[in-house]
């Protein structure tokens, strides 16, 4: 167990743990769990407001799968020289499409995450996002998928 | 359609869906009834907002309700992407192998670009630390043992931008 999963109670823990498994469709979701966990539905709602409030929870809700919505996703990288980076940084970051960046140590050193509503847009922004920097646009789309919910036992 | 009709006609199918991903973007809402919240704030029966839910799990628009942990924030400060160049007739059952381990979150089969980027499987690997993640990687090398021609491990060092868009897939 980490320092930080320590500073946890007991409940908080079994909160995390209870509610990555599911919340269900129903009246009375957290009524339902809160009875499960042993708790009441008051303290739960507090629990998940303080968990969500201090950053051990980034979520709590459904998860959209933008790719049955009719949009898409994809993974890109870039090598930029070090005396670019946070030139182009400021320039990838400037599209809204770019949900997510980060620095890696590695010659491909800037791995986003392009979001689109409309599947047919993405090449029209990777090539924005070449023009822009001046640089190889390296484009990795998912073509298989092993998901599996990621269950962190806290 | 004229605007008065649109307001006359209750929402529902796919109308009722986007206006529910709408409003869901923050997450459920966190009162005792959050789908007659939702109902209430569209017109609609709590009925009508829960069969939706229901319908776009069956279809896998949503792919699950539920909390979501920051690993990070966890203790978990070693997250690694590591990256494998596996035959391609080996992949999808190292994949497989390699999705189903306790400490990878998210493996996927992507493009190579050769002669750059030789790696074909991507799989995200969380630990407390970067020494923890590089002790996963060398176990699951071992896993894959001969199917392995090549890999590396690429750990983030600063995050340049996050936004609020959140989904499963990333």
């Amino acid at each position: 167990m980490t320092a930080a999963m320590q500073e946890l109670s007991a409940l908080d823990r079994s909160i995390i743990n209870r509610l990555q498994d599911g919340i269900p469709v129903c009246a009375a979701p957290y009524a339902e769990l809160a009875a499960e966990l042993g708790t009441d539905e008051t303290t739960l709602l507090q629990r998940l407001r303080a968990l969500k409030g201090a950053g051990y929870l980034s979520r709590i809700g459904p998860m959209y799968n933008v790719e049955r919505m009719g949009g898409a996703f994809t993974l890109a990288a870039l090598r930029v020289p070090e005396a670019r980076f946070d030139e182009v940084a400021g320039i990838v970051n400037a599209f809204p499409e770019v949900a997510h960046n980060y620095r890696r140590d590695h010659a491909f050193n800037m791995w986003f995450v392009v979001a689109v509503a409309d599947a047919e847009a993405m090449d029209s922004v990777l090539s924005r996002i070449k023009a822009a920097t001046g640089l190889e646009v390296y484009n990795f789309p998912k073509q298989e998928e092993f998901y599996l919910r990621l269950k962190f036992d806290v | 359609m004229s605007e008065a009709l649109a307001t006359a006609t209750p929402l529902d199918g796919e109308a009722l869906e986007q206006r529910l991903i709408e409003l869901t973007q923050q997450g459920l809402p966190l009162v005792p009834h959050p789908y007659h919240q939702l109902a209430g704030q569209l017109g609609v029966s709590s009925e009508a907002v829960m069969a939706a839910f229901r319908a776009m799990q069956a279809r896998g628009v949503v792919r699950r309700i539920a909390a979501v942990p920051n690993h990070y924030r966890l203790g978990f400060r070693g997250n690694g992407m590591s990256v494998w160049d596996i035959p391609d007739e080996a992949v999808r059952e190292a994949g497989r192998e390699v999705g189903a381990l306790d400490c990878v979150s998210h493996c996927y089969i992507r493009p190579r670009a050769l002669p750059d980027w030789p790696y074909n499987l991507f799989a995200m690997v969380h630990g407390r630390d970067r020494d923890a993640v590089h002790e996963q990687v060398a176990a699951i090398a071992q896993i894959l043992g001969g199917r392995v021609r090549s890999h590396d491990v690429l750990f983030s060092t600063e995050v340049l931008k996050k936004s609020g868009f959140r989904s499963a897939a990333t």
